[in-house]
């Protein structure tokens, strides 16, 4: 077959914001990638066609599903994973409100829970409890029963804006 | 669809199952880059716009072997224009774009509304409208909303660029009129009028999933027009059921709708009863519409 179809590409990005270089094989997805060749094992493969939400990180300042994503893809991406987003404290009220509230048990979705959700908290404001629900919907949770995880989101949307204390 | 497929490769695979085996991978610079592509992919070329349903087919080995041609860089190819008469939209412009879009919500508020029914967050962050119409899922929201807007697909091939109405594109389940080598870049829509009523109404099991059955609704001064997802094997256009709400009988709209439509049985849900709820999806829509517009 001709040779501009790569079956390994190279690709430089950053990662948890220290640049990352690395030749990947065509078809690897994006949690491979991250789990496999970086050690980061903080989010998850579990269905691995776009149904749970566990693969859920951070790309160019978006939330996406790992597994719908290809690494050949990320060159010149800014990647964010759970393991850089609490190395950086940036989540830390929202992870100490899930720990006070009980929302998680195993922790197999926490991860790809907590990017979907401060994506909905970085939009401001507090948000109605079925627009928390609606925006975690692809998200599932085995344990909770997602009530705790609502508390837990809309405590910290109300604590962001001032509306109670930390 | 796809679901019921992906449980057979599993079990006929065993082991590595969930894996993508594409026969390789380029990113298109440009448009005329991505031609090239395809066309050096010896009938192998598979072109790769959000990702959303094609690596997750990919990981299911539905698909294996492809000359993956990585369309999503390309600039120029996203984004929503205002065009005096009609809004072009861009055939990588991602679903949250256009839930986003003032453009849209004033000039074609049926796509913005479409959004919130498509998928989650996260899918809707990347997966992009062409992609959604050249694939063609019946269940689909965005075709069936093509329908009932009336809108032109702008598909660019080796001859240059041609345009088919949305009417002429669905073909078959999954299948479009787009070409081997073909690339979908725009859409055209008209812009609504100013007392235009354009509405969504769908049914799904849980938020996110695809619909049992969806209904869009268009009301303008030349007549309605009717469309639906779910119920066949490509969006439907009900034109009989159009005739009669001109007419102004709904309940004749109503019959002539479960009557034109053959929906599938599967297990979702029954036919019947796919059936049955068209028409209440249809009673819903044209209370909306007198409602609202009073
Ligand atoms: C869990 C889940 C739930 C979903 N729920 C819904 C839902 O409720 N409603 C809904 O409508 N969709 C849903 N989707 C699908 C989603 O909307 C996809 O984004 C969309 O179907 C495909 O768009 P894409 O850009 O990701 O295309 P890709 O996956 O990149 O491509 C899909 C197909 O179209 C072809 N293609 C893509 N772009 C072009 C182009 N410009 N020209 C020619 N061919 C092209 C590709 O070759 C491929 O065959 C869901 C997806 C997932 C994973
Ligand atoms: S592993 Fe990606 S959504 Fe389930
Ligand atoms: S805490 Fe176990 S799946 Fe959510």
């Amino acid at each position: 077959m001709t040779k501009v179809f790569a079956d390994r590409i190279d690709i430089d990005l950053m990662v948890n914001g220290e640049p990352v270089e690395a030749r990947v094989p065509a078809g690897q997805h994006v949690i491979d990638f991250l789990r496999q060749e970086l050690g980061l094992t903080g989010a998850h493969a579990s269905c691995e066609h776009g149904v749970c939400g566990t693969c859920t990180v951070r790309v160019d300042g978006a939330s996406v599903r790992g597994c719908l994503m290809l690494a050949a893809q990320l060159d010149g991406a800014d990647v964010w994973t759970i393991e850089g987003l609490s190395d950086s404290e940036a989540i830390r009220d929202l992870q100490e409100a899930f720990i006070a509230r009980n929302a998680l048990q195993c922790g197999f979705c926490t991860p790809g829970m907590l990017v979907a959700a401060e994506e909905l908290l970085a939009q401001g404001g507090v948000p109605e409890r079925a627009a928390i629900r609606e925006h975690l919907s692809g998200n599932y949770c085995r344990c909770t029963g997602y009530e705790a995880i609502v508390d837990a989101v809309e405590t910290v949307a109300r604590q962001r804006a001032g509306q109670v204390q930390a | 669809m796809i679901n019921n497929q992906c449980w057979e490769s599993v079990d006929a695979e065993g082991g590595q199952q969930m894996k993508a085996s594409p026969g390789g991978y380029a990113r298109a610079n440009d448009l005329s880059h991505a031609m090239l592509l395809l066309a050096s992919a010896e009938g192998m070329g598979r072109v790769l716009a959000g990702g959303q349903s094609l690596i997750a087919a990919m990981n299911m080995r539905l698909s294996t072997g492809d000359m993956l041609v990585d369309i999503s860089r390309i600039a120029g190819l996203s984004g929503v224009t205002d065009q005096e008469t009609t809004l072009h939209i861009g055939a990588l412009t991602k679903h949250a774009e256009i839930g986003a879009s003032p453009l849209i919500r004033k000039h074609a508020p049926l796509l913005a509304e479409a959004v919130t029914y498509i998928a989650h967050a996260a899918i809707r962050n990347r997966g992009t409208i062409g992609g959604a119409l050249a694939h063609a899922d019946p269940a689909a929201e965005f075709p069936a909303c093509m329908l009932a807007l009336g809108a032109v697909l702008h598909i660019h091939g080796s001859d240059g660029e041609r345009s088919v109405a949305a009417e002429d594109f669905f073909q078959g389940l999954f299948e479009t009129s787009l070409e081997e080598g073909e690339i979908l870049t725009a859409i055209t829509v008209p812009k609504a009028e100013v007392n235009e009523r354009q509405i969504l109404q769908e049914i799904a099991r849980r938020s996110g999933d695809y619909a049992l059955a969806g209904l869009c609704l268009v009301r303008r001064s030349t007549g309605h027009r009717i469309s639906l997802l779910s119920v066949g094997s490509t969006p439907v256009l009900a034109r009989n059921t159009m005739v009669q709400l001109d007419r102004g009988d709904i309940d004749g709209a109503v019959a002539a709708l479960r009557e034109e439509i053959d929906p599938p049985s599967d297990t979702q849900a029954s036919a019947d009863y796919r059936r049955h709820i068209a028409g209440v999806l249809l009673r819903r829509a044209v209370a909306q519409s007198r409602g609202d517009a009073a």
